[in-house]
């Protein structure tokens, strides 16, 4: 303990630490029945950094490349110790960070924490769910199997629909005109390097801006909390909110190693590109949705070609769902039912088509 | 008044529609030079020929008309198209057909210029096959071209609607060779086609499509059908079964079989009706084949069962690995470098069965103790995953014992800070 207030003492004297965390410590937390959804942010946090730090130990045997691929991550998965250990928390955390991250940006939107004067922490919010999905979308193709190249294939091709742009953005994700090694390389550098520093840049602002404006009280709880004083209740965010936070995280963190043991994740046959498509081939669940729509969407719909209508919807979509916040107050109030309707429409929507996409052959 | 406006209007619509279709009409008669058709066309069969069913035939796509087989000048309309001095000959006889389409199709000159990859030899193999013989000797209900190749839409072989393509070629004998009444006389059996549709050589060609897979014309030939016969039916089963014949033609049947007239592979396998062979060919049951000739406990009784007991260990071996393997793959664990090591074994496997037509136990032995390495490899590959699943499950119940305590140490402690900032 006196090393530890030596340190301290160490850093205060040359930084101020005690100014510096001096705002940490006044920090709260709102306590009330929904208080329990604040956990979700943190939660993915924590996923996003067992995925640095899994993706740090895989970079050690991971080797990019049509020839080497494969073999490089079966031997992670039966030869480096405790190799199978890490890929299998690497693979099964992204997929629970997606989620969560998807369970975050509808309960922030549900609880309206997205309101005045958050609308940035939410615009840097949605950043980051996109930021997610893209490292599910280039992590996928990395271990170089039949299944991954071939939803690849049908996922850059579905970005080469996109009007006007979308031969030169295929070709851009592919590194020419066909899924081969030069695209697994591309994924790659995406994966490890551009993503990765995107995504630390966006944390950044989106705890900075998290830690300026607070943490929202929904709006109810506020009006009833502003007519009865006496009924607020908050917490300390250190000590109290974090050792529950870090409860949450070693939860977390059980799962995921159960998840690893007990279900390893698989590793399927390596892909030969020469090979006819096998029956069944599909996206991560998280894109199931909108693959799923654009399968079922006619090929002609009037003089629009069906398949450059969904993405124009979806990329209309998620366009209007990044500025969400600015329609909240439109129309005297009635914007925040609308919004609402809108959330529940898409959470129903997706869970609906992602159920539908692995049940229809 | 309105309804006989309106049916005055038909009236007038329905004529002048007629007139169109007869003017039409005139004009493709005027230019029809096959005149045949539009009689035969319309008559009853059998003499009905359609434009639609002629069309499909090969010979009319390549510009032969019904005189180039019947004579006639299909220039001229009615009965003038079939006048004899033309040089029309009508209904070719049965005796005649071979010859006739012989004319063109011995004719290697003349087949150059319409499909030169075609061989033009089927008269003079005709001639030397079983139906060819007799129909020589005068017996017109034999087989001739007609019979298994259609009349009037004969397409090529290659057409999966061609009675001749691979796919349909049993069906196409079976339609005499499977005919009780019509081959009593002949002395030959008729459940050809029954047997051969539960063989393996059938499966083969129809359930799984291989049209390398053998049909009646592989064995029998198809313009020189004939029975193979006794001295050449091993010769006919090499030409895929090579490895087999080569054992077959070291070993010590070869020779005994010949001494005793027996075919040779039909033997133990049968002819038309072959099934999938199975290692209780080799025992002693109602499958086997070898106590069939041998006596119980001679040196032949006791290489037969050391060569069951070998194949059997193999089997085994591999069936174990397997199950050990696939426990070890459902369990999330990665073995697929032994499961591939696994077709090595039953690769063995598989030579070993081959190797059994030598009928050396010696050489038998070799395949088996090859597959058997392999196996015991794979088998201890599948007990190693196993293991490490245990470790695994045994690391993590561990981990999420720390957790545990970690977590209700967590709580514990937030309780009791929550506890002492209330009090104070």
């Amino acid at each position: 303990m006196n090393a530890l207030k030596a340190t301290r003492d160490w850093l205060d004297e040359r930084f101020h630490w005690a100014e510096l965390v001096a705002p940490l410590k006044k920090k709260t937390v709102p306590v009330h029945k929904l208080s329990y959804w604040y956990f979700l942010g943190g939660i993915t946090l924590f996923l996003f950094i067992i995925q640095v730090c899994t993706g740090i130990l895989l970079l050690l045997y991971y080797r990019p490349g049509a020839n080497e691929a494969f073999e490089s991550v079966q031997y992670i998965m039966t030869r480096v110790r405790f190799g199978w250990l890490v890929r299998s928390i690497h693979s099964w955390a992204a997929n629970l960070m997606i989620f969560t991250a998807f369970a975050h940006m509808f309960s922030v939107m549900f609880l309206k924490s997205y309101r005045k004067p958050r609308e940035l922490t939410w615009i840097s919010g949605m950043v980051l769910l996109f930021l997610a999905m893209g490292f599910g979308f280039s992590g996928y193709l990395l271990p170089w199997n039949t299944l991954a190249f071939f939803a690849t294939k049908v996922g850059t091709e579905i970005a080469g629909q996109v009007p006007i742009v979308g031969h030169s953005l295929m070709v851009f994700l592919r590194g020419g005109e066909d899924v081969t090694g030069a695209t697994l390389t591309r994924f790659f550098g995406f994966h490890v390097a551009v993503l990765p520093g995107l995504a630390t840049v966006f944390i950044l602002i989106h705890l900075a801006l998290v830690q300026y404006f607070g943490i929202s009280v929904p709006p109810k709880v506020e009006e009833r909390w502003k007519a009865s004083p006496n009924e607020a209740r908050e917490m300390k965010f250190f000590p109290n909110f974090a050792l529950r936070e870090i409860m949450a995280w070693y939860i977390g963190l059980g799962v995921l190693g159960a998840l690893a043991a007990i279900l390893p994740w698989g590793l399927g046959t390596k892909a030969d590109p020469f090979a006819p498509a096998p029956a069944g081939i599909r996206p991560e669940w998280y894109f199931m949705f909108m693959f799923q729509t654009l399968k079922e969407i006619p090929a002609k719909v009037w003089f629009v070609d069906g398949e450059v209508l969904g993405i124009l919807v979806f990329g209309s979509a998620a366009v209007l769902w990044t500025f969400l916040p600015f329609f909240d107050q439109l129309g005297r109030g009635r914007g925040r039912k609308y919004v609402m309707g809108a959330g529940v429409f898409a959470v129903c929507y997706i869970i609906a088509m992602t159920i539908y996409g692995y049940l229809a052959k | 008044m309105g309804i006989w406006r309106n049916s005055g209007l038909a009236a007038s619509r329905a004529l002048i529609l007629m007139f169109v279709v007869c003017a039409c009409g005139i004009r493709t008669h005027a230019q029809t030079t096959n005149t045949c058709l539009d009689c035969h066309g319309v008559l009853d069969p059998p003499l009905q020929v359609t434009s639609e069913k002629f069309a499909q035939d090969i010979h009319a796509q390549k510009g032969l008309t019904c005189a180039s087989c019947h004579g006639g000048d299909p220039t001229k309309s009615g009965m003038d198209a079939m006048s004899r001095a033309a040089g029309f000959r009508g209904k070719i006889q049965r005796s005649q057909i071979p010859a006739l389409c012989g004319s063109c199709h011995s004719d290697a000159a003349y087949m150059r210029q319409h499909n030169p990859s075609l061989r033009t030899d089927q008269l003079s193999q005709y001639k030397t096959s079983m139906h060819g013989k007799l129909l020589a000797k005068g017996d017109a209900k034999v087989a001739v071209c007609i019979d298994c190749h259609s009349v009037h839409d004969i397409r090529p072989a290659s057409d999966l609607r061609s009675t001749v393509n691979p796919l349909n070629v049993a069906e196409t004998c079976s339609r005499c060779h499977s005919n009780a009444e019509y081959m009593k006389g002949y002395h030959i059996p008729t459940d050809q086609f029954a047997k051969y549709s539960v063989s393996v050589h059938h499966e083969a060609m129809v359930v799984r499509g291989d049209l390398s897979a053998p049909t009646c014309t592989t064995c029998h030939g198809n313009h020189g059908a004939a029975p193979p016969g006794v001295d050449a039916a091993q010769n006919v089963c090499s030409t895929c079964h090579v490895f087999q014949s080569q054992m077959y033609e070291k070993s010590s049947h070869k020779a005994a079989f010949q001494a005793a007239g027996l075919p040779g592979c039909v033997v133990c396998h049968g002819n038309h009706g072959i099934v999938h062979p199975t290692d209780a060919k080799l025992g002693t049951g109602p499958e086997g084949v070898c106590m069939q000739c041998h006596t119980p406990g001679d040196v032949c009784d006791q290489a037969r069962a050391q060569m069951l007991a070998d194949l059997t260990r193999l089997d085994d071996a591999i069936n174990g690995a397997n199950k050990i393997l696939a426990v070890a793959e459902s369990s999330g664990m990665e073995v697929s470098d032994a499961l591939l090591e696994q077709d090595q074994a039953r690769d063995s496997l598989t030579k070993a069965r081959v190797t059994i037509h030598s009928f050396q136990t010696q050489l038998v032995e070799q395949d088996i103790q090859a597959g058997l390495q392999i196996a015991a490899k794979d088998q201890q590959a599948g007990k190693a995953a196993l293991a490490e699943r245990d470790y695994r499950r045994k690391g993590l119940g561990l981990a999420l014992i720390f957790i545990l305590m970690s977590v209700v140490g967590l709580y514990l402690y937030i309780r009791q800070i929550e506890r002492n900032g209330a009090r104070s």
